[in-house]
């Protein structure tokens, strides 16, 4: 089967007077990892809601692994794992009673699900926490655990809706380590995520989301691309030629930015080998050193505000 | 074979209330202990007299039954309210089990900690006098009776916590319940109370299950007539409750 592990064509959802998601459009080829990039509140997390069969769209198509959420739910639960933005343990039990328990109820059965559970265990790195229930546990190994408990079954599809949010930087970094291997194994994952640098680290493709539409879609390069030009940096090594480098600089004044904490000058260019070889050239003629000239794409962050931005001036006007 | 999961489904879900009483054993026992503190404080403390022909203790200890499992609801809404607020029942909602087997494990539980509550409680009653004297069948009987009571009782806890499952409203049934509780024949006959009090008190369905449980038992203020009433009240109560609540369940995504 060659089918997308998710599609999902028009769907909309209203929660009262408000429109969570107006005709959302999205397509998840097999064994990728697809970030959902955008603002609090842009629909990611009904998205994933509805994938999950936790959340019914009023209209629209939305299918996951090959079966539709709505008259399949079952099938459709039989194939995707979810990490939640909150933790979705029972908080009383330990560690190995939670994973035998979800193993039982994915039908597993006893020895299956007892056996799985270790394995689990053991791949989290929380093999020894015994008999410590959950509600003792770190942030991080709270968010490994809950990780381990949906990949009980080895899911096609796997959601992870903000899996990172509340982690310091370790934990952060375990849960992608963890993203990472998954991936290796086949399975399709559907990420959301506020951070820009995870969705870049992470994802093959990105949409990204806003008033609960994709206002833009791609490889986070091409996104990176479309937003706008790259960027020279140069550093100068004397902070009271910064102004004087600026000026020799072949580019229009217009565009550049002038740091003077980071001794910084940040200019758009088109033409990328060529600019750079003349900032180069100016600067020698000129005298002035420098410390360092970078030639740079913009970063996810400033394609983010000007896709989201953009699209906040469209409705202004 | 999704019979057989389904009976799968509702044991893993009961096993998992069970493994919470073992984590928890000091909250269980207040549990069961909390209706034994009431029997003996109604029993010495307060005592009788209240328009009752024979001992107290053998009016109050039927009474005490009925108002336990009364306040059996406030412990199910509780329970599930908790659950609600934690991600887990996402986790359950988003797996191929059985579809309300997390309310069967609730029930389940719930339904086996009031029998364990019953029998301890008739336990202490019987060491402080109370004497049941209908014979094994109609003790029986009253027990069906009681527990047919707590399980109307536990669909009201699950709907109440689905439709309104904030802890400020679980405060607010908690303290209600005892108003409710004693707006009934379990401490003080109708009798003996001013004309429109008794009447209201005749009409609260714990008194139904009181009188009945009375009757079965030999006790005084037993009106067999009232099995009826005893009967039907709970299954009234279950026949509107237990579908709103399972339909609830099931929307919890729409």
């Amino acid at each position: 089967m060659t089918e997308d592990a998710i599609l999902v064509e028009g769907a909309r959802k209203r929660f009262g007077e408000k429109n969570a998601l107006d005709g959302l459009d999205l397509r998840v080829a097999r064994g990728t990892v697809h970030g959902l990039l955008g603002p609090n509140g842009a629909g990611k997390t009904t998205t994933v809601r509805i994938l999950a069969t936790l959340l019914r769209h009023d209209d629209g198509l939305v299918r996951v692994a090959g079966h539709d959420v709505r008259t399949e739910a079952r099938r459709v639960r039989r194939r995707i794992g979810l990490l939640g933005q909150y933790a979705a343990l029972d908080e009383e039990l330990d560690g190995r009673q939670n994973l035998e328990m979800f193993g039982r109820l994915h039908h597993l059965g006893a020895r299956g699900a007892t056996a799985r559970a270790g394995a689990l265990l053991e791949r989290f790195g929380l093999a020894d926490t015994g008999r410590t229930p959950v509600k003792r546990y770190s942030g991080g190994m709270r968010r490994r655990l809950d990780l381990a408990a949906s990949l009980v079954t080895d899911p096609d599809v796997l959601f992870l809706d903000e899996p990172t949010t509340g982690l310091d930087p370790r934990g952060r970094g375990e849960v992608w380590d963890s993203v990472r291997s998954l991936v290796g194994g086949g399975t399709t994952v559907l990420l959301t995520t506020q951070y820009l640098e995870e969705a870049d680290r992470l994802a093959d493709r990105i949409s990204v989301v806003d008033r609960g539409r994709v206002v833009a879609d791609g490889t986070p390069d091409a996104l990176k691309t479309r937003a706008g030009a790259d960027r020279i940096d140069v550093v100068v090594r004397d902070a009271a030629r910064l102004d004087e480098a600026a000026a020799v600089l072949p580019f229009p004044a217009a565009g550049t930015d002038v740091d003077r904490d980071r001794r910084r000058i940040s200019v758009p260019v088109h033409d990328r080998m060529a600019s750079l070889a003349a900032t180069v050239r100016a600067l020698e003629e000129a005298g002035i050193e420098a410390e360092d000239v970078a030639l740079r794409r913009p970063t996810l962050d400033e394609v983010f505000l000007r896709l989201t931005g953009e699209r906040t001036a469209e409705v202004a006007a | 074979m999704s019979a057989a999961y389904a009976v799968s489904d509702c044991w893993t879900m009961t096993r998992r209330e069970l493994a919470h009483w073992a984590r928890q054993p000091v909250q269980v026992l207040v549990g069961l202990v909390f209706p034994v503190m009431m029997l003996l404080m109604f029993g010495y403390l307060v005592g009788g007299g209240r328009a009752v022909d024979g001992p107290y203790v053998d009016y109050l200890v039927p009474g005490m039954l009925t108002l336990t499992m009364v306040f059996g609801l406030e412990g199910t809404m509780t329970a599930v309210t908790r659950d609600l607020r934690k991600g887990v029942v996402d986790r359950f909602r988003a797996m191929p089990m059985t579809d309300g087997a997390v309310l069967v494990g609730r029930a389940a539980a719930d339904m086996l900690q009031s029998a364990v509550g019953l029998l301890l409680l008739t336990g202490v009653g019987h060491a402080i006098g109370w004497r049941a004297h209908g014979g094994p069948g109609a003790f029986l009987g009253a027990l069906g009776l009681l527990l047919l009571l707590r399980f109307a009782m536990l669909w009201i806890g699950i709907f109440l916590a689905l439709v309104a499952g904030r802890p400020e409203l679980v405060q607010a049934v908690q303290i209600l319940v005892w108003p409710v509780g004693f707006l009934s024949n379990a401490f003080a006959s109708p009798d003996a109370m001013p004309g429109w009090l008794g009447t209201a008190v005749e009409w609260n369905p714990m008194s139904a299950t009181a009188t009945a449980v009375r009757a079965l038992l030999g006790n005084p203020g037993g009106e067999p007539g009232h099995l009826g009433a005893a009967l039907l009240w709970p299954l009234l109560l279950l026949a509107i409750f237990f579908p709103l609540a399972v339909r609830r369940f099931a929307r919890l995504g729409t």
